[in-house]
């Protein structure tokens, strides 16, 4: 049964008692309330321990009460929902709530690793680089796996995220980072002067720090001034609020990045609901009202549980009801600090002392302790009792040099505040040092960005109001807006004095990062070992690079750093601020684009029909196609693929191949633009043919091929390979708009507005010829070899009619509207089933253009010159054409280039496989006789047996040499012979027939 | 980042595809292989403002000359190729 909530307070929070969650932590049932995190919850049922630390597995409780939180972490959820590391301080509980604490075994109590305590000597900063440089295979097999399962954060799950995340766009004039004083305000002004405002809140309830600390604004409690301010700005249409969203990066062009943390308070998301949603803010401003975090003092046992972050002490009594402790001790060097001291006194517990480590505390103060009985006590925490069940006992040096105790059960510590500097540092900005507050404030921030209220070093209530208001207004303005703001919330400043404390030196560890074990006689060792550069001493020691980023610990490291080396904390430095502010999932990154949705997928015209039919399907890019179509019987994919080839060679068969890039090549200059970017001339080709065309890159190397059609006069359709649809595309949109300007050409995609069927094999005019209009001559005078023109087809629609071949046999292609794809294919199997039609796929088009010799992508790899395919013929001499220049350069015309070549095995039986490296006969496989590669293989159903082409040094000149194929990745070896690549039909007599 | 397209207006990254340095120009048929070799090979490697080529390929289709600040990504021109849009030089 869920325990008693014996330490939430009998009224009082922001919480709803009429709705009790129940949650389990570490397998034990306790009980909250809506409207708690988990660890106010925890807090509320007295438990202090909740984790073990990274490297040292010290018992560790909660430090704070939000996103900056370094130990309170925990594995939320149970299964592929388990996440890790995730901050107790800001997971909302919700009712079966499940958690576990990380970094313990076998129990959080009972952690074998805390030995490693023991060892601590020998953990200390660079450990891993000193320790284990020798022999490296030792830290591979024994060093590494031992330190991972010692060291760590929590588990990752192990099976498929089964969530969904989304990404999305939003547009406003203003987005505000954070909704405390300063941003409601900024909202306020930017909101009424009508511009359109989007406020982003990491909590899931508005109000920042004024849920926490009390004040009066505008005369009213601040309670009852946020209640009004939301209200008003809620009747804002032009507003919007965003709860449970952290803006975490800005972006060049006023471009931030936020996550909205949309689900993540309920066990899982509603259906069809996703957990988070990556938003991508555009905005002509933006106010960063972020608030500060306050900052811990570093001293001995400084990581006890119970030791806790003043602000957030107060936080948890005030906002939750939530006891930290029952008698509890402040250590301060500032007066913010003593605002705990009220709260706690308000909530009826006691005060042990104050340690204050400033010279003076105020009369009002002084009267506060003599009133309630504790001491306020001159001097400095320098140590702490206490272990895993908490704080027992505090040790204070006091100014002069006496020491004192003090027993209390909870250390309430405040170092002052640093703003919180990310957002407007993320643009390589450098934050300044303020003297006044001894912290970092914004020096700039990117453009279309200022900082308000504490984020900008200003604490006050009143300033953060009047800040956050006129940078609200001044933000509507520069975005256009310029209705009447009114006028600005007002609220009087609390006094601020601080006197700057980092460490306080003291027997046993004091931890600077707590997230990551840094102590500060790491930070002093690595200074005495030359890492003072606070970007050295970062990586050295690992200070700042958890997964809270150092919000807790980077100022009071490099602090201590400019201490020992005698240097000023600005003159030490900041390291680089880089996004995100908060850890936010890959998926969400990722979003929809996962699984099947990683990428879109295009659907051929006629893939429907083809699914139908039981074909199997190739990822090709983004495409779909049809590789082969199994028929009933056949025990593999070879059988099918056969079967297709002699089909086709010896009846007729048909192939979808739309998804070549088809482009409408328009104009008076065409004909010139063409002969500009292929080698050979398209100029004087005639109208109502067609012609193969060979790109260069402007390097001399081969980027395309293609047959090109001239349509009419001014009118030629060009078609690229199906990978380079597009970059051909943007590559002749360059040529046309950059490089040749003065052409009068325009270029049209139309590869979906076509879908183009490749129909092959010597009964295709007999197929044709129940397809297209009588009235249209198919024969060989009325539509020779390289014919192209349009043709009237039975029904009526008009098609682009192709005489191409790819296979080698009389074939033709027959380009219809995108929208007839389909039934195209339908009529092609429906009129050729006396014909025997049959449908191939990639796989047989594939092993008819192998046995033809043509070259297709393998060949095509980007390294290849039109010479090593066996196309330099076709460069003309004539004019200029892009990559002409480069293409004669030495080593791209040598006589020993690896060129085209046709490869078979000696043994016929015997299997081919691509990749195999070609080496004289009779020699050692090496590098240095390795004398090219084989590119494409398949089995010749015409010749009964594998064949293949091959990149070989002078290929063409060794025809007939028998070389060795040396495969070592499959382990194979054997004699090949290098033939002539076309091994089908080497005159070309069916195509033209 | 942000180009706003002489066409369609201001456009996110995602629609737009980098090229590169948008001085070197295309030598003439006769220049020589020297020339041609600095073309398609020698870059500068600018530190600060440089014009680039940019082409809008999930918009209009036009190639863009971008000024833009390698520094700091502050994009202080965008202009349309020569040839982009239905224009045609010299006509």
């Amino acid at each position: 049964m869920a325990t008693n909530q014996t330490n939430r307070l009998s009224s009082g929070g922001v919480i709803d008692r009429s709705t009790p969650l129940n949650f389990r932590f570490d397998g034990k049932s306790f009980s909250g309330f809506q409207g708690d995190t988990l660890a106010s919850a925890l807090v509320a049922n007295g438990v202090k321990l909740v984790g073990r630390s990274f490297k040292y597995h010290r018992p560790r409780g909660i430090l704070t009460a939000g996103s900056e939180e370094p130990n309170a972490l925990v594995e939320l959820r149970t299964g592929a929902r388990r996440e890790a590391n995730t901050k107790a301080t800001t997971a909302e509980l919700y009712d079966g709530l499940e958690a576990a604490s990380q970094n313990r075994w076998p129990s959080l109590r009972h952690d074998f690793m805390s030995v490693n305590q023991l060892f601590a000597p020998i953990f200390v900063a660079g450990f891993y680089y000193k320790t284990f440089m020798w022999p490296a295979k030792f830290w591979e097999m024994i060093y590494e796996p031992a330190i991972r399962r010692a060291a760590g954060l929590g588990r990752a799950a192990v099976a498929p995220d089964p969530d969904h995340y989304d990404k999305a766009w939003a547009h406003c004039d203003v987005v505000i980072a954070g909704s405390g004083p300063a941003g409601l305000a900024a909202a306020l002004a930017a909101g009424r002067s009508g511009a359109r405002v989007i406020l982003c809140e990491e909590d899931f309830v508005p109000g920042g720090c004024l849920l926490s600390d009390d004040g009066t604004i505008d005369g009213l409690p601040a309670a009852e001034w946020l209640a009004r301010t939301l209200a008003e700005l809620s009747s804002m249409p032009d507003v919007r609020i965003m709860t449970r969203t952290t803006l975490f990066g800005v972006y060049d062009g006023g471009t931030y990045g936020a996550i909205e943390r949309v689900n993540d308070h309920l066990p899982t998301p509603p259906e069809h609901q996703v957990r988070q949603r990556l938003w991508r803010i555009v905005a002509k401003r933006c106010v960063v009202a972020a608030g500060a975090i306050e900052r811990p003092i570093v001293f001995a046992g400084n990581d006890t549980p119970g030791v806790m972050m003043a602000s957030a002490m107060r936080t948890y009594v005030s906002r939750y009801a939530a006891t930290p402790a029952k008698r509890i001790a402040l250590f301060t060097n500032n007066e913010d600090g003593w605002r705990t001291v009220e709260t706690a006194l308000a909530a009826g517990l006691q005060i042990a002392a104050v340690i204050d480590a400033r010279p003076d505390v105020s009369p009002a103060h002084r009267s506060l302790a003599s009133k309630n009985g504790f001491a306020v006590l001159h001097g400095s925490v320098s140590g702490v009792d206490g272990g895993k069940d908490g704080v027992r006992k505090i040790s204070v040096s006091l100014t002069g040099g006496a020491r004192a105790e003090v027993e209390a059960d909870g250390l309430a510590v405040s170092g002052g505040w640093n703003p919180a500097v990310g957002l407007t540092s993320y643009h390589r900005g450098r934050p300044k040092w303020r003297d006044e507050i001894s912290a970092f404030v914004p020096d700039g921030a990117p453009p279309g960005m200022v900082a308000a209220g504490a984020a900008n070093g200003d604490f006050g209530l009143g300033a953060c109001l009047s800040q956050g208001f006129a940078a609200g207004a001044a933000a509507a303005r520069d975005a256009g807006r310029n209705g009447n703001a009114g006028t600005a919330p007002v609220a009087d400043d609390e006094t601020f004095s601080l006197t700057p404390l980092w460490h306080v030196a003291g027997k046993g560890k004091a931890f600077v990062d707590q997230q990551h074990d840094v102590t500060a006689s790491d930070i002093e060792l690595a200074q005495r070992e030359g890492f003072e550069s606070v970007e050295h001493l970062k990586r050295y020691t690992t200070l700042g690079m958890a997964t809270d980023q150092g919000k807790t610990s980077n100022v009071g490291g490099l602090a201590i750093m400019a201490a020992v080396t005698g240097k000023s904390i600005p003159e030490t430095g900041t390291t680089i601020y880089r996004p995100p502010y908060v850890p936010v999932a890959i998926g969400a990154f990722a979003g929809h684009h996962r699984d099947e949705t990683f990428h879109a997928t295009r659907l051929t015209p006629s893939h429907h029909w083809a699914a139908e039919q039981g074909a199997i399907f190739v990822d090709t890019g983004l495409w779909k196609r049809a590789q082969w179509f199994p028929r009933a019987g056949e025990k593999d994919w070879l059988e099918s693929v056969t079967r297709e080839v002699k089909a086709v060679r010896g009846g007729v068969g048909f192939c979808d191949v739309s998804t070549l890039g088809k482009i409408d090549v328009h104009g008076p200059d065409a004909g010139a633009f063409l002969d500009r970017v292929y080698i050979n001339t398209f100029s004087n080709l005639a109208v109502g043919k067609a012609r193969y065309g060979l790109m260069l890159r402007e390097d001399g190397l081969v980027y395309d091929d293609g047959t090109t059609s001239r349509l009419a006069e001014d009118h030629y359709f060009l078609t690229t390979t199906t990978a380079k649809a597009g970059l051909v595309m943007q590559h002749l949109e360059f040529c046309r708009q950059v490089l040749f300007p003065e052409l009068d050409v325009q270029l049209t995609s139309v590869s979906d507005q076509w879908a183009q069927f490749s129909i092959a094999g010597p009964k295709t005019r007999d197929l044709l010829k129940e397809i297209v209009d009588p009235v249209e001559d198919l024969s060989n005078e009325g539509f020779p070899f390289m014919g192209a023109r349009e043709v009237a087809l039975r029904g009526g629609i008009t098609a682009r009619l192709f005489r191409i071949s790819f296979s080698g046999e009389m074939a033709f292609e027959i380009s219809v509207p995108a929208r007839y794809g389909e039934a195209m294919a339908r009529n092609l199997m429906q009129a050729g089933k006396q014909f025997g039609v049959t449908p191939y796929g990639t796989e047989a088009l594939g092993v008819m253009r192998i046995e033809k010799g043509h070259v297709a992508g393998p060949e095509l790899s980007g390294t290849t010159t039109a010479t090593d395919l066996g196309l330099g013929k076709m460069m003309s001499t004539k004019k200029d054409f892009i990559g002409r220049v480069m293409a004669g350069r030495e080593a791209l015309v040598a006589p020993d280039r690896q060129v085209v070549v046709g490869i078979k095995p000696v043994d016929k039986a015997r299997r081919l496989r691509s990749g195999a490296h070609i080496i004289p006969k009779g020699q050692t496989p090496g590098p240095d006789n390795d004398q090219g590669y084989v590119t494409s293989v398949c089995f010749s159903p015409t010749l009964d047996q594998w064949i293949g082409l091959g990149l070989v040094e002078r290929g063409r000149e060794r025809i007939g040499e028998i070389v060795h194929a040396h495969d070592p990745l499959r382990g194979e070896d054997y004699d090949v012979e290098l033939c002539n690549p076309v091994f089908y039909d080497p005159d070309g007599g069916r195509q033209r027939g | 980042m942000r180009i706003t397209c002489p066409f369609c207006g201001e456009r996110e990254l995602g629609e737009f595809t980098y090229l590169g340095d948008a001085k070197p120009q295309r030598p003439v048929a006769d220049a020589g292989e020297e020339a041609v070799y600095d073309y398609v090979y020698l870059r500068d490697n600018v530190a600060g403002v440089m014009a680039e080529n940019w082409y809008h390929g999930g918009g209009c289709r036009a190639w863009l000359k971008v000024t833009r600040n390698t520094l700091t990504h502050e994009i202080s021109s965008v202009e349309p190729a020569a040839g982009a849009g239905a224009a045609k030089v010299g006509a």
